[in-house]
């Protein structure tokens, strides 16, 4: 019999926070005026700042909770950041948008609240049933989000194909949970692979509950073949959510992925490893194939995030202390260089996203030159420049898997990365190098939204130039799974 | 005051101009621009200047290497090497001025601090002159992090940041499309050698366990890997794909000729004096290691001198002064690696140091020609220019005078040296040599082409050109007259031996490149070097006389040299009918191949000349054939494929709910069977 402690309630102490402020913005918002409504989105982001001061009073206490299945580690804390910094980063860059596009309501900041507590349960859960758990919270929250723009025909076709393909994958992930429990009896990680030590043990059965979970995880990672919803949901969503999209439940996929493929799967070996190798092969020659001939800027994006996630899958499967921290870095840069992007996009489509191809930021540089330079920094750090934190997260992902011997797949890593820079600059040199008035030029970007970007450009720059500290965290972060 | 101490100041300074102007430029005056960004380069060769005088006088037992750490980059991660030791990689921002960077930095500020002001007066009329500056200073920025680096990453850094200003440049006059099309065709076959040398990088990370210069070649010399080692060698040739893609050598020079797309001022800085020398520098920095590879080094001589007679023979036949002016730079970096290719780096930096002058005077002078004839960049339409813009004849003729290897002008002295080393290094050969030979006959005949075909003989200038002739403003001449005196007289800082000097340049580099197994493998003996010094002169009057009789002796001046012999005369009617056959071989090639066999039996029948001159024709044509055909068609296949395999990615985007469900099922189905079967 499990006993309800003080310190179970502490390790789970942001997520208490968070739900809190969610269910609050929610019971609040029918009794906000209409031209308040922005009011709900600063007491969400009072939320998130709540949030992250909990999660130090978190950090004083770690160990495992709730019967272990839930574990406050450096591990874990390392993602409640990383999700509260996507959530804040949205949350500013969302307030100014909703009003535009008409749609300031205050459910939009609670599902932003909610999606985040799934995701940092996903990152801290140590048991299958948790992490599925955390896996719904994040997805129902983020399928209603992804419809937000609810009078537009491309935001109502994004929810309902993320929703069905979603649920589609998820029934993979559940079934690999039943498969596994009927093998070893548990769902518990440390459990599994202490029931799952030899490779002998990886018997028919258990390579199909191995599959079927990587597929359920595979679809939020999005990597290939289960990309397919990622560019129609990504165009179709509002850009901020978007943006939370591409970063949150991507972030928190990979969390479990690193728990369940180097923790509780550890002795699969081999069998894991090829599902990575190939996967990471697929996934970056195909995002960035597809990106060279996008001509919507979001929709490039997309390509781009499925791109991204096959190089951080090199970092997977590089494996080991220095792979997990080059992943875990990386995840922040690109956190910082996607959401970035994605609220600039949102910014400059204008109202009912409009502007959203290429053409419409011919000669964005000569009318708004700060506006185009910060845009440049997003892209340049996506395509891996160096001084940015895209160069760096690169660097060590790319490093950790020469020293695991992946030779081969570092050289088509560094290759797709060659082809990847053409189309980033393809949108460079809309705004530098051609000229023309662009309506985009005209859109003012109030001072939340400059500070989103402030913040973003200033990160890459600092993880780019002086990132001792963020790599000492992430390598503190790897300590918790097993080598 | 202590300059090597704030030597960071060096880059830093352009790139506070580069900031000013892109966020602030459009509402500067075009004066108060100029103020700034030529202003900040010209400080920074200042303090350059500074930091190397203070370099001399550091004592003596430091071999005049001053390092200076600004702060921990990337911190140590504590890892094992390759072969089992535990290592820490921690990368710094640090400078490092030695020698051979305090060279390299000197060329960069002084010959582009030259530019920035002659792009005053060039930029003058154009459009977005605070953007152009503003792409200028970031260049500096990133060129002189380039070569003021500590260690490889930071170096990567400025590589990197030269790529993309370059990339600006290029594209400058983006109206046309020819313009950006050049600059993205640079940047990609640029990133090529890019992800080469950071594979290269990495390799030399997990085998040294550090990136930083000093320590590497500590580890090198240090006598711990055998020469000609597996590893070593990878390394080696990793880092020579990256040079051969910055410094455009075989295969990757395609994208320098288009890259003259751009002004003609970042012509001369980025794409002859500076940027495209950035490979031969990366390589000299390395020379330790390559001198334990061998295999490495053989490719390098190799590749740079095929490079080098290569581009050379492509320029014997450009019309376009910029496009001569651009396979030359090709040749020259030839020339450099070739140096390097034989074990003498200190030669190669001597090359790249006069070449910076004496190319960047080309250019410019051909700039202000240019200039003068209102944007006629066609050889076929200038002439006679000598009395029109008599201070951008002059200098010109140093320059060329130079390139040709002129003896006592800086290109002779250089270029020699380049050649002694060919013939007497261990790792030289008779070949390399001898093409080396054959390339410096054929840079003195297309250099004085070009020069004869704009400055003498009859004018082909259209009349309504004629009249606006003009000598170009101060601005622009006065930096030709510096670089003129560079041209002239850089190379006395390595009065060889052979002629009663002591190679100076040479043995202030010496702490560097030091290595016992680079001492020449013949004896210093003085009539041999100074027969091949003859030898290479000879051969480059040989050039000079076939340019001049084919292109300053034309029918336009028939008087005087109907005048002067008889058999001038003779002469002027190979020359007519060399002329026909020029012209029918680039009309109608297929068809007038009947024609051109019937040429060549009338050349060897004129006397050898002729037919010399239309084999090298032939062969040039061959080459721009190669271009045009292989390589261009390469390309295109690569993109065409890339576009064939993006096809079912995009086909399979229906949009339809079903079939993704489908794809999904698929995939699954494939990973089950895949693991079910195979393990």
């Amino acid at each position: 019999m499990i006993t309800l402690q003080t310190a179970d309630l502490v390790r789970i102490l942001p997520e208490i926070v968070l739900s809190i402020f969610g269910i609050l913005v929610m019971v609040l918002e029918p009794f906000v005026a209409a031209a308040q409504k922005k009011l709900l989105g600063w007491m969400a982001l009072l939320g998130v700042l709540a949030a992250a001061t909990a999660t130090v009073r978190t950090s004083f206490e770690p160990g495992l909770a709730f019967g272990g299945t839930i574990a406050a580690d450096e591990f874990s804390i390392y993602f409640i950041y990383l999700f509260l910094l996507t959530a804040g980063l949205v949350i500013l860059g969302s307030i100014d948008y909703l009003e535009r596009n008409h749609a300031q309501h205050g459910e939009f900041y609670a599902l932003v609240l909610l999606g985040t507590v799934g995701m940092c349960f996903m990152a801290a859960s140590t048991d299958l049933i948790m992490i599925f758990l955390g896996l719904e919270i994040s997805s129902i929250s983020t399928y209603i989000l992804a419809g937000f723009r609810r009078a537009d025909r491309l935001s109502n076709e994004a929810a309902l194909k993320y929703f069905l393909l979603g649920s589609f994958a998820t029934a993979f992930f559940l079934y690999g949970i039943a498969f596994v429990y009927g093998l070893t009896g548990t769902t518990n990680l440390l459990g599994l692979s202490a029931r799952l030590m030899e490779p002998s043990q990886w018997t028919t059965f258990a390579r199909v509950a191995l599959v079927l979970m990587f597929v359920g995880l595979a679809f939020k990672l999005s990597t290939v073949p289960f990309q397919v919803w990622t560019p129609d949901v990504y165009q179709g969503a509002p850009a901020p959510v978007t943006a939370f999209l591409s970063v949150g439940p991507k972030a928190a996929a990979f969390a479990v992925l690193l728990r369940l493929f180097l923790g509780g799967f550890a002795s699969a070996g081999t069998v894991s490893f090829w599902i990575l190798w190939i996967s990471a092969a697929l996934t970056m020659c195909l995002g960035n194939l597809a990106a060279l001939w996008q001509t919507n800027v979001k929709r490039l994006l997309a390509y781009s995030s499925i791109a991204h996630a096959g190089y951080i899958l090199v970092g997977v499967a590089a494996g080991g202390s220095r792979g997990i921290s080059a992943v875990l870095f990386y995840l922040v840069a690109y956190a910082l260089m996607n959401v970035g992007a994605f609220i600039m996009v949102a910014h400059l489509s204008g109202t009912g996203e409009r502007l959203v191809q290429i053409e419409d930021y011919t000669g964005l540089a000569f009318e708004r030159p700060g506006v185009a330079a910060c845009l440049a920094v997003f892209f340049l750090s996506l395509a891996g420049f160096p001084t940015t934190a895209g160069f760096l997260g690169k660097f060590y992902v790319f490093r950790a898997a020469i020293h695991s011997h992946l030779i081969g797949l570092t050289v088509l890593a560094l290759l797709n990365s060659v082809v990847s820079v053409y189309y980033y600059l393809r949108i460079v040199v809309a705004m530098y190098m051609r000229e023309g008035k662009t309506e985009a030029a005209t859109v003012e970007l109030p001072w939340p939204v400059r500070t989103a970007l402030a913040v973003s450009v200033l990160g890459i720059f600092y993880l780019g130039l002086a990132p001792k500290l963020p790599l000492g965290l992430s390598t503190l972060a790897a300590l918790p799974l097993p080598k | 005051m202590h300059f090597l101490n704030y030597i960071w100041l060096i880059p830093v300074l352009p790139v506070l101009g580069a900031a000013i102007q892109l966020l602030l430029g459009r509402r500067l005056s075009n004066k108060a621009v100029s103020a700034v960004s030529v202003g900040l380069p010209g400080l920074s060769f200042l303090w350059a200047l500074g930091c190397f005088f203070q370099l001399l006088s550091l004592p003596a037992q430091a071999n005049h290497t001053f390092t200076k750490v600004l702060y921990s980059w990337l911190p140590a991660g504590a890892f094992h090497l390759a072969d089992g030791s535990l290592a820490h990689l921690n990368v710094y921002v640090g400078f490092q001025l030695d020698p051979l960077s305090s060279v390299m930095m000197l060329v960069v500020t002084g010959v582009g601090f030259l530019i920035h002001v002659y792009s005053i007066g060039y930029m003058g009329h154009e459009g977005g002159y605070y953007r152009f500056f503003g792409y200028l200073n970031l260049f500096m920025f990133s060129m002189l992090v380039l070569v003021l680096a500590d260690n490889y990453l930071m170096m990567f850094v400025g590589w990197e940041g030269v790529g993309l200003s370059s990339y600006f440049l290029i594209g400058f006059y983006f109206h046309r499309k020819s313009a950006s099309d050049a600059g993205k065709k640079a940047f990609v076959v640029n990133r090529i050698g890019d992800a080469a040398f950071l594979l290269g990088m990495m390799l030399m990370a997990v085998t040294f366990g550090t990136l930083d210069f000093l320590p590497i070649t500590e580890a090198a010399r240090g006598g711990r890997f055998a020469v000609g080692d597996g590893v070593i060698t990878a390394i080696c040739i990793l880092l020579f794909i990256g040079a051969a893609g910055k410094s455009a050598q075989i295969p990757l020079y395609v994208w320098l000729p288009d890259a003259m797309e751009g002004p003609t001022p970042v012509s001369a800085l980025i794409h002859a004096a500076t940027m495209v020398t950035a490979g031969v520098y990366m390589v000299a920095r390395s020379n330790a290691l390559y001198v334990l590879a061998p295999t490495a080094l053989a490719l390098v001589g190799a590749i740079g001198a095929a490079t080098a007679i290569w581009a050379a023979s492509i320029g014997l036949v450009q019309n376009d002064i910029k496009r001569v002016l651009a396979y030359s730079t090709v040749s020259q970096l030839g020339y450099m690696f070739l140096a390097c290719g034989v074990g003498a780096f200190g030669a190669g930096i001597f090359h790249l140091m006069t070449h910076a002058f004496f190319k960047a005077l080309l250019f410019l002078g051909a700039g202000s020609v240019i200039h003068a004839l209102s944007g006629e960049q066609d050889l076929r339409k200038m002439g006679a220019l000598w009395r029109k813009i008599p201070t951008t004849a002059w200098t010109m003729l140093a320059a060329t005078l130079a390139i040709s290897g002129a003896p006592l002008l800086s290109g002779f002295f250089s270029k020699d040296e380049i050649l002694w080393q060919a013939f007497a290094s261990p790792y030289g050969n008779k070949l390399l040599w001898s093409v080396g030979v054959v390339t410096a006959g054929l840079t003195a005949f297309y250099m004085f082409r070009l020069f004869f075909l704009t400055f003498a003989g009859n004018s082909r200038v259209p009349h309504e050109v004629e009249q606006h002739i003009h000598e170009s403003p101060s601005s622009m001449t006065v930096p030709l007259i510096c670089l003129g005196l560079g041209a002239v007289g850089a190379g006395y800082v390595g009065w060889p031996k052979v002629l009663g000097g002591s190679n100076w340049f040479g043995r202030f580099l010496d702490p560097v490149f030091e290595n016992p197994a680079l001492r020449p493998a013949l004896q210093h003996t003085w009539n041999l070097e100074f027969g091949l010094m003859l030898l290479s002169v000879g051969v480059a009057l040989v050039g000079f006389f076939g340019a001049y009789r084919w292109y300053a002796k034309q029918p336009g001046i028939a008087e005087r040299v109907a005048a002067a012999a008889g058999a001038g005369y003779t002469l002027l009617l190979n020359k007519y009918y060399i002329d026909e056959l020029y012209d029918a071989l680039f009309v109608n090639r297929a068809k007038d191949l009947g024609s051109a066999l019937a040429a060549f039996d009338l050349g060897v029948v004129d006397g050898g000349v002729n037919g010399v001159g239309w084999s090298t024709r032939m062969s040039a044509e061959l080459s721009r054939l190669w271009d045009t055909w292989v390589i261009d068609g390469l390309v295109n296949v690569l993109a065409f494929v890339v576009k064939v395999l993006s096809y079912p990615a995009r086909v399979l985007q229906t949009g339809l709910l079903q079939s993704y469900a489908w794809f999904i099922t698929l995939g699954v189905f494939i990973f089950m069977v895949y693991y079910l079967i195979y393990f």
